[in-house]
């Protein structure tokens, strides 16, 4: 079986490449389902249990459902002394999720993240790969507004 | 004392999307100069001689582990640059990817040619996923302007791991692997990636390299303090005025970034390095920068008077219990118990034996850890009790 459920070509592929294609995986079906992962492992000739290994390892990797829009907020000590709390609050009110949770229409999924190297402009927050700095509670509508 | 950019020369001056701006500002001299005029080892005793120390955190001699590197056996040899930064509060290799990657091309070829490499690796942490496409054009051209025919660069992202910018991780990483500490010895230069003699380098670093070459040693030797030489750039947040990067000589007091550059005011302690660095009070402001006394990769994180000595350190244990690998027990047992024992004391209900477990517990983790991790997790412990002792016997619950 050289294709994971058609779109991630495995063929030829060894260890080295995992956890690129795990996050590829990631980003076509929005987490790691426990048959991808099975999958995945007899593609590259792994033990289930060493893809399940590298899958949980990561943060930025997930095992369970997240939203097509990843919300991050940075949690760490230099955005904690930018009020990063209000940032924490503003999101989840205006998607109406706490921390930890996807929304119910599969549009956002919000959690915290560490450092994130935006300490000179903190507040921050990732939404996907993109960086959101200088936050202020104000921002965060407009900023999840444009979210497809 | 201003700041001195060598480092930083090029940002904010070039256009880091046109190798033609670099071009015109001596870009490329260096590599030509180490290709056609120097031998391996004449480029190694080079480093060595300049005594640039690594700019992560450890600050290992970058001469001696090329030196290293070079006298492994074998054709296969990798140079890696550690665009991991993950150490809260840092934030300058982000600002050097930015603003100038051709630089960073240009001494990683150098670290290619010195050590016998043909491939090098950029291992650029998931948060800097904005930076890929900058990196990727900035390689391209230089492969394209003909600068890498015996050493090609390639980039691997990490997905979201502190420990990932230990460099033992960082290779398990890349090898598709959790990114899990590895026993040492044998160490990368003899046996690293995939087994293969490998050099890690933090990006400032190999910033680093370039200059030396066209300047040479004594230039750079001149500059900094007795066993630290060159400049440090620093990383500066949290209640400051003005955040940002700044580029001193070391030796340079930490008074000058805090008061005079950042414009600080009411400060009641600042943490250098990070979360595994050192917490200095106000009172010794006028510390030097260097790794003689502290410095770590320069991350500084200001605190003023409002702010709440045991909270700090509670969240900073929270951090690193929670990025620890899990590898060895002295690592992820002792940053459990720490973060166990900062709750207790953060509600109020700490105890005389709790800071005893605290100091010893330290004192194992300092010897026994796997990894810098676990081997500096203690330091804002030892810091806070020694400096801010009344903080804990506040939170002493009176039976």
């Amino acid at each position: 079986m050289n294709k994971i459920r058609e779109g991630i070509p495995t063929q030829g592929k060894g260890q080295e490449e995992l956890l690129a294609l795990l996050k590829e995986a990631q980003g076509k079906f929005g987490y790691l389902p426990k048959e991808l992962m099975a999958e995945l492992a007899e593609s590259l000739g792994l033990s289930i249990s060493e893809v399940y290994g590298v899958a949980t390892f990561y943060s930025f990797l997930s095992t369970k459902p997240q939203g097509r829009n990843v919300i991050r907020v940075c949690q760490s000590m230099p955005c904690f002394l930018k009020n990063s709390q209000s940032i924490i609050e503003s999101v989840a009110k205006e998607i109406g999720i706490k921390l930890g949770e996807a929304t119910q229409d599969g549009k956002f999924s919000f959690e915290l993240t560490n450092c994130i190297g935006a300490c000179d402009e903190a507040p921050a927050m990732m939404l996907n790969s993109d960086v959101h700095v200088n936050l202020t509670p104000g921002k965060i509508s407009q900023i999840l507004k444009a979210c497809k | 004392m201003p700041q001195k950019r060598i480092v930083l020369r090029n940002c904010g001056v070039i256009d880091p999307k046109h190798i033609a701006t670099h071009l015109d500002r001596d870009g490329f001299k260096a590599l030509k100069k180490a290709l056609d005029e120097m031998t391996p080892e004449q480029i190694i005793e080079e480093i060595k001689i300049s005594g640039l120390r690594g700019r992560g955190g450890a600050g290992f001699p970058c001469g001696l582990k090329w030196e290293l590197a070079r006298k492994a056996q074998g054709d296969e040899k990798y140079v890696i640059c550690n665009a991991d930064e993950g150490e809260v509060g840092t934030f300058k290799d982000r600002y050097i990817l930015e603003k100038d990657p051709f630089t960073l091309i240009e001494a990683m070829a150098i670290a290619g040619y010195a050590i016998g490499a043909k491939r090098g690796y950029i291992y650029l942490r998931a948060e800097y996923h904005h930076l890929l496409d900058l990196l990727l054009n900035a390689i391209s051209q230089a492969r394209d302007s003909g600068f890498l025919q015996h050493f090609d660069i390639d980039i691997r992202e990490g997905a979201g791991s502190y420990v990932c910018g230990e460099e033992s991780a960082l290779m398990d990483s890349i090898e598709g692997k959790r990114g899990e500490v590895r026993f040492r010895p044998p160490f990368p230069p003899s046996r690293g990636l995939w087994g293969k003699p490998t050099i890690i380098n933090n990006v400032e670093t190999l910033m680093n390299i370039p200059q030396i070459i066209l300047n040479g040693a004594h230039w750079f030797n001149q500059i900094g303090t007795e066993r630290s030489k060159g400049t440090k750039v620093f990383s500066v947040s949290g209640d400051v005025k003005k955040p940002g990067v700044y580029e001193l000589v070391l030796g340079s007091r930490l008074k000058e970034l805090v008061d005079d550059l950042a414009l600080a005011e009411k400060v009641k302690m600042v943490q250098v390095g990070g979360t595994t660095g050192r917490i200095i009070p106000y009172s010794m402001i006028d510390t030097p920068l260097a790794f003689e006394t502290i410095l770590g990769a320069g991350a500084i994180t200001v605190f003023d008077e409002s702010r709440d000595v045991i909270d700090i350190v509670y969240r900073t244990m929270e951090f690193l219990a929670e990025e620890c690998c899990g590898k060895c027990a002295p690592g992820r047992e002792g940053t459990e118990v720490m973060v166990e024992i900062l709750r207790r004391f953060s509600q109020g209900e700490g105890s005389d034996r709790d800071i005893r477990v605290l100091q010893e517990l330290s004192n194992a983790m300092m010897l026994s850890s796997l990894c810098g991790l676990g081997q500096a997790a203690p330091n804002p412990i030892v810091d806070s009790l020694q400096y801010f002792r009344s903080a804990y016997e506040s939170r002493i619950q009176k039976n």
